[in-house]
């Protein structure tokens, strides 16, 4: 293995590469900050670029570098707007986005900044020591077990609702579920409630859902309340409070180094991904911290922002162990990745370690690397950025419907899509005056086509339900789901029995 | 002006005699999960090809799961089974007083944007974004033209420049009349 390290070093440090690793940071995070171009679109777009360069090293360097400022350009939009243009990044909102309200836009970007950094780098070095023992714990993984653990990510949802939303929350996931199935899916190949439009039978687009949840309904509560644009104390969004105490990061510093790990082992997973992990990622510390701290989360916990930030970098690198090591994408990005790998003739999989060493090990240096470049280059850039919030209402909420609108539009280039994500984005308004959260909606429809195609699978290999008593992981995961979602309810009808108890006693 | 006092107050709303909005809608959801329910219960499997009904699943096995369980969710909240705190947070938007907000600029915006994406195609995208930017900062009470049509229209051409040149996404920038 050390061999291994230095021939990846060497190629990794050399000139070029460097330059590579700079220039992928930097193009990933300016196109990445537009709501629609997500990582896997910018790489797409690269790949020709990569391919011109010849060298698989540096080819996959470059790519890498441009993932990883992909992701952190997309946490910027979600942070400062409200406009998360990536799934992995939706998470990042809510807690992001109420800190960029209280004017602390500045210090969230830092905290995503930091907390990015260290889930990537301890992904990093997780991917160096077990990447070839855990290609082999991925492989236990089946359809009945992927079933299993999306139900539990679905069921940790329970986690965002506060007392007496489980049922909302629980709803609102279902809806996002029923929205999923509109239109072909991949397992029948028949168009499902499409009532005959052409336009439905892809489906709806995610990007059009994610602004017409999020960003509209926000931009449409500025313009309803114009107090809104001031930050809660009153002073017209200052940018303060760059830096974060010591306090702070002694609060955030466990939430990173468990989330960095957890975020790595859901990433291992194929099909699992970054999303799930940051989803996971955040219900999780939610739910382990304190009653009091419980309370800030979605409303500017330092911990809801490092918690997703931390677990979704770690899962991009973690990722990269299926298709380095077995050859199976897993996730839609690294798919792309192994196109543009296989386009440089190079054959990720089990041989790939011992055939071409000094590709493996560069490209798991280069990703330390990345990380790295991306906190020197981002950090100093914050003040910049987050300035974005001090344009007046009347110029920054034109363009945030604008930009809203492209996101919608460039990804089908099709004008119908803008209709939609109009008519969709007034529902999503009505639904937030009612108190019902809308990320659970978000959640069910990302997950939704995951969750049918593992379940359909599961039912033909055991030809019917069976699969849920044979595997007990399966089994054991479902039983941890439905605790998730009685736990909260249990809670608070203990707590307001004891309240009442309390009140007959006066 | 409205503002602060009436939102940093907190109201409890929901003891009133007539139904909250909440309920409304868990109601309107609950037809929608009826109609969904009913298509893949009754008319869905109707197409499906006679060797596909010896499989375990059908493509309406997922959505009739789905459709009893939002039924269920959907009932819960109509009973009020849940009780809530009953009150509406500090910064949320009371919808019981809806018109103490500017409630008119928000639906024209939204006006606004439909017309956009009609006129997307028709006028191009560099027209149809110039037009966009400029009429909605105006109704929203900015007056400084001179700075605001600069901006806008170097918006529309930077933006433009990025998807269609840099990034290879076909981008109509003018009328539909001159050609592409």
């Amino acid at each position: 293995m050390l061999e291994g390290l230095m021939i990846g070093l060497a190629t990794a440090f050399s000139f070029t590469n460097i330059l590579m690793v700079i220039g992928g940071c930097l193009i990933g995070t300016f196109i990445g900050m537009l709501p629609g171009l997500g990582p896997m679109s910018i790489i797409a777009i690269m790949i020709p670029v990569a391919i011109s360069i010849g060298d698989p090293s540096t080819a996959l360097i470059l790519l890498a570098g441009v993932y990883y400022g992909a992701i952190f350009g997309g946490s910027t939009s979600s942070i400062l707007i409200n406009a998360p243009g990536v799934a992995s990044t939706v998470a990042s909102s809510f807690d992001g986005y109420p800190l960029a309200r209280q004017g602390k836009a500045g210090k969230a970007l830092t905290v995503a900044a930091i907390s990015s950094f260290a889930g990537g780098t301890i992904g990093a070095i997780l991917l160096l020591i077990f990447a070839p023992a855990l290609s082999s714990v991925a492989l236990l993984f089946g359809s009945p077990e992927y079933f299993a653990l999306m139900v539990v990510g679905l069921s940790a949802i329970a986690a965002f609702a506060g007392t007496g939303q489980v049922a909302k929350a629980l709803l609102m996931t279902f809806v996002g579920l029923m929205l999923a199935t509109i239109g072909e899916g991949v397992l029948f190949n028949m168009p499902r409630f499409t009532f005959g439009i052409m336009d439905l039978q892809s489906g709806l687009g995610f990007i059009t859902l994610a602004m017409a949840m999020f960003a509209l309904p926000e931009a449409l509560y500025l313009v309803l309340d114009p107090s809104r644009s001031k930050t809660e104390d009153g002073s017209n969004n200052e940018i303060k409070d760059l830096r974060i105490t010591r306090g702070e990061a002694r609060q955030i510093a466990p939430v990173i180094a468990r989330q960095s790990v957890q975020g790595f082992l859901i990433g291992v997973l194929p099909g699992a991904g970054a999303t799930i992990a940051s989803f996971l990622g955040y219900a999780v510390e939610r739910n382990i911290a304190t009653k009091e701290e419980q309370e800030q989360f979605g409303k500017g916990s330092l911990k809801g922002l490092a918690a997703p930030e931390s677990a979704n970098n770690a899962a991009c690198t973690g990722s990269f162990v299926p298709l380095l090591t077995l050859g199976i994408p897993g996730s839609g990005t690294t798919a792309i990745l192994l196109g543009a790998l296989i386009a440089l003739n190079v054959q990720p999989g089990p041989r790939l370690m011992i055939d071409e060493p000094q590709i493996f090990w560069a490209v798991i240096i280069s990703m330390y690397l990345g990380n790295l470049v991306l906190l020197i280059l981002n950090l100093p850039l914050i003040p910049y950025i987050a300035k974005v919030l001090l344009v007046p209402r009347t110029f920054l909420i034109p363009f945030i419907l604008f930009f809203t609108m492209m996101g919608a539009y460039i990804g089908q280039n099709n004008a119908t899509e803008l209709l939609l994500l109009v008519g969709l984005g007034v529902a999503a308004t009505i639904l937030r005056f009612a108190d019902y959260p809308l990320a659970p909606l978000l959640i069910g429809f990302i997950l939704g086509p995951m969750l049918e195609n593992n379940f359909s699978r599961s039912m033909n290999l055991y030809d019917g339900i069976g699969f849920v008593v044979e595997r007990p992981m399966t089994l054991g995961l479902l039983i941890l789901a439905a605790f998730l979602i009685v736990l909260p309810s249990y809670r608070a009808r203990r707590a307001r029995i004891r309240a009442m108890g309390v009140a007959d006693g006066d | 002006m409205c503002g602060r006092p009436l939102l940093a107050a907190h109201y409890s709303s929901r003891g009133d005699t007539t139904m909250a909005l909440d309920r409304w809608i868990a109601l309107i959801i609950l037809i929608m999960c009826t109609g969904y329910a009913y298509t893949a219960f009754f008319t869905m499997d109707d197409m499906l090809a006679p060797f596909m009904r010896r499989d375990p699943i059908w493509p309406s096995t997922f959505p009739k799961v789905l459709s009893v369980l939002g039924i269920v969710a959907a009932l819960l909240i109509i009973f009020g089974f849940e009780k809530g705190d009953g009150q509406i947070k500090a910064g949320e938007i009371n919808y019981r007083r809806l018109q103490d907000y500017k409630i008119g600029q928000a639906a024209v915006l939204l006006g606004l944007m439909v017309a956009y994406a009609l006129l997307l195609r028709p006028l191009g995208f560099i027209g149809s974004t110039v037009g966009f930017l400029i009429i909605g900062s105006v109704l929203l009470g900015e007056r400084r033209l001179h700075i605001l049509i600069p901006v806008a229209v170097m918006a529309a051409f930077g933006i433009w420049y990025l998807v269609q040149e840099v990034l290879g996404i076909f981008l109509r920038p003018w009328p539909f009349v001159f050609g592409i």
